[in-house]
């Protein structure tokens, strides 16, 4: 997939997301939003993906397959962390079942706001991390 | 609102007044367990829209028996409560041994902090 | 006999958003035994309260779940107001209910749009979806939030809706309506759809009662069980039903659900013309002391809201048993016996929201 220049693909993973988040990522793909018409396409396939999406934060249990959907993921890769829980914890920071944002597992390349973040935002986010990805590819 | 019903039972009769409400044709509707000054189990039942609570007040020293012979989906609950309280429920069936959820502390709820 | 392995199903599987594993027994390609492993989003906010007070709790409550969020907000302010005796406005109370019912459509068109996306439907689901962005627009409008709305309070509720908001979103419903019909008649009517819902997943009215079923769940297989009629906020001054089915089968599930949609619309229409004017919101002074459970009927069945406080402004303990946690072992039960194919639909069925279950 890396030779296709602007149409990444996108995997998406819940961590502990209250579903907020992900609901507002998946109407980002249905008619009003559409992100198709930039090419961009949810996969659940790691091995397809460009971009990967995580929502919630992260917990114990969570971290092995967080760390291993980011390891399958071809290189180059980004990163886009969608909601205030993916970006430190947010409101469950404190939970004894919440280790914090997925910064502290995965290097997380675009932290996108919001509780529950909108999908105006969260395309935003994955239009930013389509330039990182482009550095990242120059670097190769 | 229909009525709420709240009785104190002690730990050795539970299955025989669970077995009683089961026979009566109310349904669970949820094991809660509350800990301030000792453990709290509160056994809630259903049937047409009344609720019917049986409270056991126990600590976590005392053995109480599972009613999942009696109402078999009450496994969920009491493995919940046995791995977050610490409350030593035996023989429900299936146990997960205290690895429903997998949390990395152990019994959080008895943590007072 | 045929060759038995074991097929993981999950955490990160396209149907589901969602992180549930299941670890598949099957011989051949039917599935004899379903072993659910959970906890992958097992946050632990019940203990939350000893650190946010019993007012700053309702965002807590609100972040359960994302989908059916005002409910949870609502379910939890009823149980602190059942304990401090505070009876909230008249208007309140209608307005609470036009929302959770605009939650339930919200939360069914979605369930839809997911039931299509998973047996390869993809322009029923971008359909569904399409409508109910729709709902999100009257949400935005009316509380500014999209999802989450924090419009709840304990008390009553921080915003009113005017009169020509309320005339217009009748007007939204009603054009929505004949829309629906479309959508509604494809996934009832359809003989493709048809052949993969009907029949799927039995789930008799003894075992749906023997296994603690709830909502759409236990009304599809014949129960009638809804915690609406017990007349909570303004139910008792609404014309209300239960919505139920004989079949017990995964069609007769969606036909429950998309009974509630019309019915939704309908008891929306029925606050709007009654709704009386005053005030939204009651100030609410002390601490509450006491314990009370308060059960209502969320999109995806009866939930129930256990809060017990001492007095101060930290509760002792808020405990909320969500309407899919008491439907795992009905959908365990389904699984067995059904083929591979069939998982994801089976799954969807009971309409799961893991974030809920595990809290």
């Amino acid at each position: 997939m890396s030779v296709v220049k602007k149409s990444p693909w996108i995997l998406h993973y819940d961590g502990t997301s209250c579903n907020g988040c992900d609901i507002e990522v998946l109407a980002c793909l249905t008619p009003l939003y559409d992100v198709e018409r930039f090419g961009i396409i949810n996969t659940g396939n790691p091995k397809h993906a460009d971009i990967l999406l995580i929502t919630g934060s992260v917990n114990e249990q969570n971290i092995p397959v967080v760390k291993q959907l980011y390891e399958q993921m071809p290189d180059p890769k980004a990163v886009v962390a969608v909601g205030i829980c993916a970006t430190s914890g947010g409101i469950f920071a404190e939970c004894y079942n919440v280790v914090g944002g997925v910064g502290k597992v995965i290097p997380v390349d675009v932290y996108v706001p919001g509780c529950a973040a909108r999908p105006e935002s969260i395309i935003d986010g994955v239009v930013k991390a389509l330039d990182i990805l482009e550095v990242k590819r120059k670097k190769r | 609102m229909a009525e709420q019903i709240l009785k104190e039972i002690s730990a050795n009769d539970l299955l025989a007044e669970t077995l009683k409400i089961k026979n009566d044709g109310y349904r669970l509707v949820a094991v809660t367990c509350t800990n301030k000054d000792g453990m709290e189990l509160t056994y809630s039942f259903d049937k047409d829209h009344e609720l019917l609570n049986l409270r056991i007040l126990t600590d976590t020293e005392t053995e109480l028996p599972s009613i999942s012979i009696i109402y078999p989906y009450s496994f969920l609950y009491e493995n919940e409560i046995k791995e977050l309280f610490g409350v030593k429920i035996t023989g429900i069936m299936p146990d997960f041994n205290d690895s429903l959820y997998k949390i990395p502390v152990k019994t959080p709820f008895q943590m007072n902090d | 006999m045929g060759n038995r392995t074991i097929v993981p199903f999950g955490p990160q599987h396209p149907v589901l958003p969602e992180p549930i594993h299941l670890d598949l027994v099957l011989e051949d390609e039917r599935v004899i035994e379903a072993i659910p492993r959970i906890g992958y989003i097992h946050r632990g906010l019940e203990k939350l309260v000893e650190k946010k007070d019993y007012q700053q709790y309702v965002y807590v409550a609100e972040r359960i779940c994302g989908i059916c969020s005002f409910m949870h907000g609502m379910g939890y302010c009823m149980s602190i107001e059942s304990i401090m005796e505070v009876e909230i406005p008249e208007r309140a109370k209608f307005l609470r209910t036009i929302w959770a019912e605009l939650s339930r459509l919200h939360s069914h068109l979605l369930w839809l749009g997911l039931l299509a996306d998973a047996f390869g439907f993809e322009s029923l689901f971008m359909q569904s979806w399409k409508l109910r962005e729709q709902i999100l627009d009257i949400f935005e409008e009316t509380t500014g939030g999209r999802v989450i709305f924090s419009v709840c309070e304990v008390g009553g509720v921080k915003k009113d809706i005017s009169s020509e908001t309320l005339n217009k979103m009748k007007e939204v419903l009603t054009a929505m309506e004949k829309e629906l019909k479309e959508a509604a008649a494809v996934f009832l009517n359809d003989s493709t759809v048809k052949l993969r819902t009907k029949g799927v997943g039995v789930l008799s009215r003894e075992a749906a009662f023997e296994l603690g079923a709830v909502g759409p769940m236990a009304r599809a297989s014949g129960i009638e069980m809804d915690i609406r009629s017990q007349g909570y906020a303004a139910y008792n001054q609404l014309d209300f039903k239960p919505i139920t089915d004989q079949g017990g089968d995964c069609y007769a599930r969606t036909k429950v659900r998309i009974g509630e949609l019309f019915q939704s619309i309908d008891l929306i229409r029925q606050c709007i013309a009654i709704i009386p004017d005053g005030e939204v919101k009651r100030k609410v002074t002390g601490n509450p002391k006491g314990e009370h459970f308060t059960r209502l009927e969320q999109p995806r069945g009866e939930v129930l809201y256990y809060a017990k406080a001492n007095g101060t402004k930290f509760l002792d303990r808020v405990r909320v048993r969500t309407p899919t946690f008491a439907n795992v072992p009905a959908l365990l039960e389904t699984l067995k016996n059904c083929s591979l194919a069939d998982v994801p639909i089976l799954i969807l069925t009971i309409d799961p929201c893991i974030s809920c279950t595990e809290r």
